[in-house]
């Protein structure tokens, strides 16, 4: 028996079509192998499902909703979640991560995640306090916004215990809901509010009263914390602004934030910044989450037609997409839309990108007022929130906008008889996933050209790809931090992580390990599950390996107007990144590769994906 | 009971206060030797979002605790004022608990005695922890002479509706 350090080897399985609950063990190898987190997920998601996977719908019983810690969760300063299983948004697996109390609790009431499986017919919650787990009726909850939600939660458990819900979104399996924790917090990225709506989930309770798992190396551990503290504490523009001094600097300075719907890139609207928030609307500055010594969060607070509205930051992917990609620039307004969409349980990011879209639909006379029902318009707050509520509820236009940016352009293009490219070219996604509001037009952000065609996340600005492969800037990196389960925000740099990790775990990762064996393994699992894909969409990496085409056409304004990437050192780009990582010309990982990296059981799949595309 | 030279206090700032939980980090993992926050002797509740209340023992002139435990568990460290548990006395009754006015001691599994802040010795980790993160929500200072530091003492969620979580402030109910 291998001890374990930092974790406890050990998930919660919640049936809930059975109404079973048991505990999991997972072998110390398969952490050694994976890490935890967003691997791991990989990893369970491929042993269950993988198989099979063109056929497991994302809404069905038979996906699974994951919530994984990691070995650096609850020891490494800062906390984050990661919510998975078989995406809504790509039919491949994303490792969503969210700042959420609920991690360092399922480490404290002994398990390193939970697994929900199945669904039920009416709606529940889970409660866990410890060894103790219950499936409890949620038929008062079921309908409640987040915040009534959290109040009502309160008054049935007592006390503060963390909890993760969705909001109304979720419950109508809207494809851009979120995962929600501590009102503001989203897990957005894969659409995972919908897995949980579907399987009648409307909360997970978590109170753990224990330890968290001992660590290997004590002294080295609190040698290290402080280190960390110390370094992240010193980070004072982003304890003062977080990101949300990005609304401004992002668009003003380097040109890659989403203007109505990414026809710019490039904004000057001094009245939308970061200042203007901080003295107009913040009620508390700085806010933290878990252990966090960076608090990089602030709760601000806005009066719109009489309605109070809260929520965090806005941060700077709020802002920007329920903001300027919308046209809107009153910042007032922005947190009201982001507060509404925190309390209907959207993802921001997702839904912003699919409003942008309609509402340049409309601006083109593709979709018109007898489709939407009412004028749209940008920077129209009433219009807007109406439209953000409709989608949350699948209500009218809403219907078809809640299945996402992607699935809604082919909608629109079957209903109006368009050719499907005609829409599309509209559509700012990736693989099924909008893209997050990092531009790589103007070249001035940290996204590469390569960023989102070559992710194996699609458009989530949190797992861009780079070169070179062996370096912070490819996707090993982020697979990383999510894997051990860390915030990229706290996080420092690789030998200081590596060191931590292995303090913890009692492990000896090194850099060549990590960039060679235990990052390309996690990649090459998400990309075959990826390329796999269905039961509805599926990608062909000579279309799909590719970005928006709007990041084709140059940049229309701002210091960097005529910049754009072109299509030639996008292909070279991704031959090079899959070269690098051992997979062929379209990027699937060969044979040798994935028999070097321990996915001996994938390698026939991998025949089949090859010989459908015709290079097997 | 005045206070005595050399006994100290922690001071809280609410406002100034993240909600980030490094002390309750700080305080088990010096007490306990491992991060168990249910294990520290101090808590931070929040009820709204960015109310956030650090909840632990302030020392009360009267020390209603003390005067409470039938077993003679609980005793007042002169050096300090910190209360201390003796943990072979300790029969987890609660009586403590219900004589305290915010409820501070804390049960926990695992734990065969109530949880008491001990003040460190004289150098509260938690203190120590938050100045560390440059939060100095918390602040050792020379133990106030007066029972306003019962104040303090008040289960949180009360703190909470004071200091800022009421409705007319946030303009909804939590
Ligand atoms: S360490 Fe300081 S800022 Fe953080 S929760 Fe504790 S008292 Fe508040
Ligand atoms: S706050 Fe509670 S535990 Fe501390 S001295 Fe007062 S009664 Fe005792």
């Amino acid at each position: 028996m291998i001890r374990a350090y930092g974790i406890w080897g050990r998930l919660l399985v919640v049936d809930l079509a059975s109404g079973r609950v048991s505990a999991e063990s997972v072998h110390p190898v398969v952490y050694r192998m994976f890490v935890g987190g967003r691997g791991l997920a990989a990893y369970l998601l491929w042993r269950e499902l993988g198989r099979r996977w063109r056929e497991v719908d994302p809404l069905g019983p038979e996906n699974m909703l994951l919530i994984l810690t990691g070995p650096l969760t609850g020891y490494y300063p800062g906390i984050k979640l990661v919510v998975s299983g078989k995406s809504p948004q790509s039919n491949g697996v994303v490792g969503s991560a969210v700042s959420s109390h609920v991690a360092y609790a399922i480490k404290a009431a002994g398990y390193d995640g939970i697994v929900v499986r199945g669904a039920s017919r009416d709606p529940v919650y889970l409660y866990v306090k410890d060894d103790a787990v219950e499936i409890r009726d949620a038929g008062r909850l079921w309908g409640l916004r987040g915040l009534e939600l959290i109040g009502a939660l309160r008054k049935e458990v007592g006390g503060d215990p963390p909890s993760l819900y969705i909001g109304p979104a979720g419950e109508n399996l809207v494809r851009t809901a979120a995962v929600m924790a501590r009102w503001f917090h989203a897990a957005g990225y894969g659409g995972y509010g919908a897995v949980m709506g579907s399987k009648r989930l409307k909360a997970v309770v978590v109170d753990g009263t224990g330890p968290l798992p001992p660590v290997a190396d004590r002294d080295e551990f609190l040698k290290l914390r402080h280190e960390v503290i110390d370094k992240v504490a010193s980070r004072t523009t982003f304890r003062m602004w977080g990101t949300t001094s990005g609304i401004w600097s992002v668009g003003h300075d380097t040109s890659s934030e989403p203007v109505r719907n990414w026809q710019e890139e490039w904004h000057d609207r001094d009245e939308f910044s970061h200042v203007v928030i901080q003295r107009r609307h913040w009620v508390k500055n700085p806010w933290a989450d878990w252990g966090c010594p960076l608090a990089c969060m602030k709760v601000s607070r806005a009066v719109v037609d009489g309605n109070a509205y809260v929520t965090d930051g806005p941060d700077y992917e709020m802002g920007a997409y329920l903001g300027s990609d919308l046209g809107l620039f009153e910042v007032d307004k922005v947190i009201a839309l982001t507060s509404l969409a925190d309390d209907l349980g959207l993802c921001g990011i997702q839904t912003g990108n699919v409003l942008g879209f309609a509402v340049e639909l409309y601006d083109r006379g593709v979709l018109s007022r007898e489709d939407v029902g009412y004028e749209l318009a940008w920077g129209d707050f009433g219009s807007l929130k109406r439209l953000l509520e409709d989608v949350a509820y699948r209500r009218g236009i809403g219907s078809f906008l809640a299945e996402g940016t992607y699935r809604a352009a082919l909608e629109i293009a079957r209903r109006k008889g368009l050719p499907a490219e005609e829409v599309l070219r509209y559509a700012v996604q990736v693989k099924g996933v909008g893209v997050g509001a990092h531009g790589i037009r103007s070249r001035r952000d940290y996204p590469q050209p390569i960023a989102y065609a070559a992710s194996v996340q699609g458009g989530d600005h949190t797992s861009v790809a780079g070169l070179p492969v062996d370096s912070e800037e490819s996707e090993i990196w982020p697979a990383f931090l999510d894997s051990a389960v860390v915030c990229m925000f706290t996080s420092v740099e690789e030998a200081t992580m590596l060191r931590f990790l292995n303090a913890v775990t009692g492990w000896s990762v090194t850099r060549e390990e990590l960039y060679r064996t235990v990052g390309p393994r996690i990649l090459a699992l998400q990309r075959v599950l990826l390329l796999l894909g269905g039961p509805d969409a599926r990608w062909d990496p000579r279309v799909h390996d590719d970005n928006p085409p709007r990041f084709y056409e140059p940049l229309p304004t701002g210091p960097y107007a005529g910049s754009a990437v072109t299509r030639e050192e996008v292909s070279r780009g991704l031959a090079d990144y899959y070269k690098q990582l051992g997979w062929d010309e379209l990027g699937v990982p060969t044979e040798e590769t994935l028999k070097r990296l321990g996915l001996h059981d994938v390698v026939e799949i991998v025949r089949g994906i090859r010989r459908e595309l015709g290079t097997g | 009971m005045s206070s005595q030279r050399g006994q100290l206090w922690i001071l809280v700032d609410y406002s100034l206060c993240t909600g980030c939980r490094l002390c309750e980090i700080a305080c088990s993992l010096k007490h306990e030797g491992a991060v168990w926050p249910a294990a520290s002797r101090i808590t931070v509740y929040e009820y709204y979002p960015g109310v956030a209340v650090p909840h632990y023992c302030v020392q009360c002139p009267d020390y209603p605790c003390v005067a409470a435990c039938p077993t003679k568990a609980l005793r007042v460290d002169q050096a300090t004022g910190a209360v201390l548990v003796d943990p072979s006395l300790c029969t987890l009754c609660a009586k403590c608990v219900e004589a305290c006015p915010g409820r501070v001691p804390r049960i926990v599994g695992g734990k065969p005695h109530v949880l008491i802040c001990d003040l460190c010795g004289g150098d509260p980790a938690c203190a120590r922890e938050c100045a560390r993160a440059g939060y100095n929500a918390l602040r050792v200072v020379r133990r106030p002479a007066n029972t306003a530091v019962k104040h303090y003492a008040r289960p949180p969620d009360l703190v909470a509706e004071e200091i800022g979580g009421s409705r007319a402030v946030w303009g909804w109910e939590r």
